[in-house]
């Protein structure tokens, strides 16, 4: 169990899934793979498609058309794997809030692992974030 | 007995995995070096087949079940049986046999082959679309692939069997050093980047455009399979490239270490050609390896008839 543990950790591959962002947050998570911050070092790399995923990061305030195609995604994608919510946004729809087109956050539709808040976050607090889960599925499960 | 050991750990599957996972590594470490990034663990490639294996298999509804899961393992009997063939050569020219050549670039079509099966048969319009531009990518590919691997034969007085090729390269020197063997080899090299599905030539399953194309919707173990089948390959081409154009490998004092640097200049070769270039069009790939490549390659079978 161990070394497959070590193995789903080491290799996060990280869909990521826009609920209607204003891209900032994007931006954010694509920075995260420029040179400076470099993810690959930790084996984690974006995929096209949500089957091959471990990891979906989802952004924006989960408007009302994108509900059910959320769920959609979150079910086709390969288990085990983890949700992760980034941006104030996707936490708990910030300067939207009370809007009548997202009236859902993104923890009421998935079950979220890992919230990542700010706006946008520094690809620095991602960062911390994906330590800090992978530290905490390493725990619970050996 | 014996057969079997070849086929599953020593020429075979365990070996051509290990180097090809090397390879695999190599290959995104030096990428990331290229664009000025630290790069992945040394054993990344592993990490990822087996978190790929413990995973769920998510089998969409509908699809030919068998064929969906048949196609990869098919494809990566055939890459181990491929890379077993040209090793026993290698490692020992009388277990060559007549018309080996042949039984090899044919067996060299059908990972390419499993790829769009596998694509078809998933059900997936993205998928459809890329095992449409695999299979016109093959068809652009096998003609200066062929032709550039027909230079060696014509050189070696005809003979369609690698030990044959390779006795003859030890004898009058490696092919690569003649006008027709040098310029066959570019043209294998860039044939050769299409069969690897790397950079200019990746249009069948572009991440940006289709999301994966063909591999769409895989998961679990048989997309592993199907990593495990490209890194097999990224070692089985340039090795038959080796054999064909650089005289093969040898196993004495600085022979070892001279062969190994054939396989990592071809494997490097590959990996700058990625890096350097956008993807192509597939039209513009097509076009590219029938015009150009195509007549380099017809070039070289005309030199190497002359003689030069």
């Amino acid at each position: 169990m161990g070394f497959k543990l070590n193995a789903l950790t080491r290799s996060l591959w990280v869909y990521h899934l826009s609920t209607g962002s204003c891209n900032n947050c994007d931006i954010e998570i694509l920075d995260c793979l420029t040179p400076r911050y470099d993810l690959e070092r930790f084996g984690i790399t974006l995929v096209g498609s949500p089957k091959h995923a471990d990891v979906l990061l989802v952004t924006g305030n989960m408007t009302l058309k994108n509900i059910p195609r959320v769920q959609k995604v979150y079910e086709s994608m390969a288990k085990p794997g983890v949700v992760i919510a980034i941006g104030t946004c996707a936490l708990g729809h910030g300067i939207f809030k009370g809007s009548y087109t997202c009236p859902q956050c993104v923890d009421e539709v998935l079950p979220v692992n890992l919230y990542i808040p700010g706006c946008p976050p520094k690809p620095e607090a991602i960062m911390a974030g994906v330590v800090k889960l992978v530290k905490h599925l390493r725990e619970k499960k050996t | 007995m014996d057969a079997l050991f070849s086929y599953l750990v020593f020429p075979g599957f365990l070996f051509t995995a290990g180097i090809g996972c090397i390879a695999s590594w190599l290959d995104r470490k030096v990428t990331a070096r290229v664009q000025w990034r630290v790069g992945p663990p040394f054993f990344q490639p592993v990490f990822d087949l087996v978190k790929l294996m413990v995973k769920e298999t998510v089998i969409p509804r509908g699809c030919a079940k068998g064929v969906f899961l048949g196609a990869p393992l098919f494809g990566l009997a055939t890459v181990t049986l491929v890379s077993t063939l040209i090793w026993k050569i290698l490692l020992d020219a009388e277990t060559a046999f007549a018309g080996d050549l042949i039984v090899i670039l044919y067996l060299l079509m059908i990972p390419g082959l499993s790829v769009i099966v596998g694509g078809f048969s998933s059900r997936n319009p993205i998928a459809s679309l890329g095992a449409s531009r695999e299979m016109k990518l093959m068809l652009a590919d096998e003609l200066p692939f062929i032709l550039a691997a027909s230079v060696p034969i014509i050189q070696a007085k005809g003979s369609i069997s690698l030990g044959f090729i390779l006795g003859y390269q030890e004898t009058y020197g490696m092919i690569l050093g003649t006008w027709s063997g040098a310029l066959a080899f570019i043209a294998a090299i860039l044939a050769m980047q299409a069969k690897l599905a790397l950079v200019p030539f990746d249009m069948a399953e572009a991440e940006t455009e289709i999301m994966g194309g063909v591999m769409v919707e895989y998961s679990g173990p048989p997309l592993a399979v199907f990593k495990l089948t490209r890194i097999m390959m990224l070692f089985t081409l340039p090795m038959l490239l080796v054999a064909l154009f650089m005289g093969g490998v040898r196993f004495d004092g600085l022979g070892a270490l001279w062969s190994v640097l054939k396989y990592i200049l071809l494997l490097v070769l590959v990996i700058l050609i990625r890096n350097t270039n956008p993807r192509l069009r597939i039209d513009q790939a097509m076009r590219f390896l029938w015009g150009p490549v195509t007549w380099i390659a017809v070039l070289a079978v005309v030199v190497a008839i002359l003689g030069h």
